[in-house]
């Protein structure tokens, strides 16, 4: 862990969807690694590094809420769109929002707050400029200063995470005293069940790769990419 | 058309008098809220449709400001039906479009040159994003401009209505209501009907627009200040018989020197605060003395200070409104 970063990051409700209940967005217990890795790369990342996740900390208690919205059913159509700029008119081009509704709920976390504790590794695409060191200056310098490639978010884009760097040395932020329960794993391991733990960009047809999460006071450890705990 | 350089965070601030902001599908309509502390919510998707309305109605054909996800029919549709009636062979171009189930690109070039001409057609899409079925990498559009689920300051109570109709829909009803029934013949066709009103509720949102993503884009210059008077405008043409009055009363700006930001969002909307104002005075929410206080009722019972000491360097805090 020569290179390991730490960041604080909250807000106030998060949604990682599962993707067995994707219609009705229904969120896991924790923040997955996935999303953590979408957070890390809203501050900082190039084609040279990529992310590992060692550890996310769970500070609060795990709440849940619902929230129905009305969506739209369809995605744009590239035919449609390639047409019509071969025509060269908008003529069909667009989508009428109320014909086309469908009311979803989300069931969505209330006031998560985590510790990502990640480091990167370089790249075959990393060049001679790219050196492990500047990488993790510059990480550590945009998050100290709050600033993103843009804000990054708790799932999805409508719930914006708050970020601040922890520094090297320094104490984790305190957990709450009543957040210190089984549902966290203190006590007992608690059994998350199959996780996400990412999908795989490189391979065809973008397979997604889980693993047995498991919350151990309050701690969810997650495999090292290529170990045998990380399942396709 | 310059793409904007510098981030941008903002606080928009706006209130609803006797109206329903945002209704909960779930609820049977009610004002939504969050069911542990009763505060009011306006969902990220309801502020964006108004913006996007806001736009339709000021740039009505514009170049470059069409919007792809409208409303209900619009008055452009017309001139587009005519228009596709004078070109036969636009019309079947067109019917072509609809009856093939699947027209993918066959390259990341051509995926590309897609989304750039939806993004330099369609506001929302430069702006907002959208999600195009290319089927390659999901054809993603990230707009620059991300919001957030906008919140009352204080709890809200949502009082129901119960409004009535001298009217039936229809003959069967009216049957119905005969039966059983002597009454005059003006309540014979009555039916009643429910309304939900929040009295008063003061709602902050939160948005970020990020620069490097409006590089990608081409959200410019242009389009900030449009959809900075879309904020500031947005409610004036959202007039309804469910809205009541809603006015956006603050809208303040955060704007960062760099393209990555020089201070953490955060940081930056803690330096709103919304207070009561008892007597002239600024009173915290949680103030313990405002127990016996009557609810707040206008926006004149409120109070909005900004903290400008002390400013991160490279921020600049732009009041417009």
């Amino acid at each position: 862990m020569a290179y390991g970063i730490r960041l604080h990051v909250w807000g106030r409700n998060g949604l990682f969807t599962r993707p067995e209940l994707k219609v009705e967005r229904v969120t896991y217990d924790v923040m997955t690694p996935s999303a953590a890795r979408g957070i890390l790369e809203a501050i900082h990342w190039k084609p040279a590094i990529s992310w590992v996740i060692d550890r996310i900390h769970v500070l609060e208690p795990i709440r849940f809420q619902q929230i129905r919205r009305n969506e739209v059913g369809h995605k744009a159509p590239a035919g449609t769109i390639k047409q019509a700029m071969n025509r060269g008119d908008l003529g069909g081009v667009q989508l009428l929002a109320d014909e086309d509704r469908q009311q979803r709920a989300s069931t969505v976390l209330v006031a998560p707050a985590y510790v990502i504790e990640a480091h990167f590794t370089l790249t075959a695409k990393a060049g001679a400029e790219d050196s492990e060191g500047k990488h993790l200056d510059i990480f550590n310098r945009r998050a100290e200063r709050g600033q993103c490639f843009h804000q990054p978010c708790l799932g999805t884009r409508e719930f914006a995470a708050h970020f601040a760097l922890i520094a090297p040395g320094a104490a984790l932020p305190p957990r709450a005293s009543q957040a210190e329960t089984a549902d966290l794993g203190f006590g007992t391991p608690r059994d998350l069940g199959l996780m996400l733990w990412d999908i795989d960009h490189t391979a065809p047809g973008r397979p997604s790769m889980f693993f047995r999460a498991r919350l151990v006071d309050g701690v969810m450890a997650v495999p090292a990419p290529g170990s045998a705990e990380v399942l396709r | 058309m310059i793409p904007l350089s510098r981030r941008h965070d903002f606080v928009l601030i706006f209130d609803v008098t006797n109206g329903n902001p945002n209704g909960d599908p779930d609820a049977g309509n009610l004002p939504r809220l969050d069911p542990e502390t009763n505060h009011g919510l306006v969902s990220d998707v309801s502020l964006k449709r108004k913006l996007r309305n806001y736009v339709e109605l000021a740039r009505t054909g514009e170049a470059g400001h069409h919007i792809y996800v409208q409303e209900g029919a619009i008055l452009n549709e017309k001139h587009r039906e005519a228009y596709v009636a004078k070109r036969a062979d636009d019309a079947k171009a067109l019917k072509e479009a609809k009856e093939a189930k699947k027209l993918n690109p066959k390259g990341d070039d051509e995926a590309r040159a897609l989304r750039d001409w939806m993004c330099a057609n369609f506001f929302d899409v430069r702006t907002f994003g959208a999600v195009m079925s290319t089927g390659i990498n999901c054809g993603q559009v990230k707009g620059p401009v991300q919001m957030t689920f906008a919140r009352s300051v204080e709890p809200i109570l949502p009082v129901e209505i119960s409004i009535t109709r001298m009217a039936a829909t229809n003959e069967a009803e009216q049957k119905k209501r005969a039966e059983g029934e002597e009454g005059e013949a003006r309540t014979d066709n009555r039916t009643m009907g429910r309304k939900h009103i929040v009295p008063y509720g003061l709602y902050v949102a939160h948005g970020f627009i990020s620069a490097k993503f409006a590089e990608r884009t081409g959200f410019s210059e242009a389009d900030l200040d449009l959809l900075f008077e879309a904020l500031a405008n947005m409610f004036e043409h959202d007039r309804s018989a469910a809205r009541g009055e809603m006015t956006t009363r603050k809208l303040i700006v955060f704007a960062h020197e760099n393209a990555l930001g020089n201070a953490p969002a955060h940081v930056l909307f803690d330096r709103v605060r919304i207070g009561r104002a008892v007597d002239g005075e600024f009173r915290d929410l949680d103030d313990r003395g405002l127990g016996n206080l009557a609810p707040a009722r206008k926006f004149a019972d409120y109070r909005v200070e900004i903290d400008r000491d002390g400013l991160p360097a490279g921020v600049e805090i732009r009041e417009l409104l």
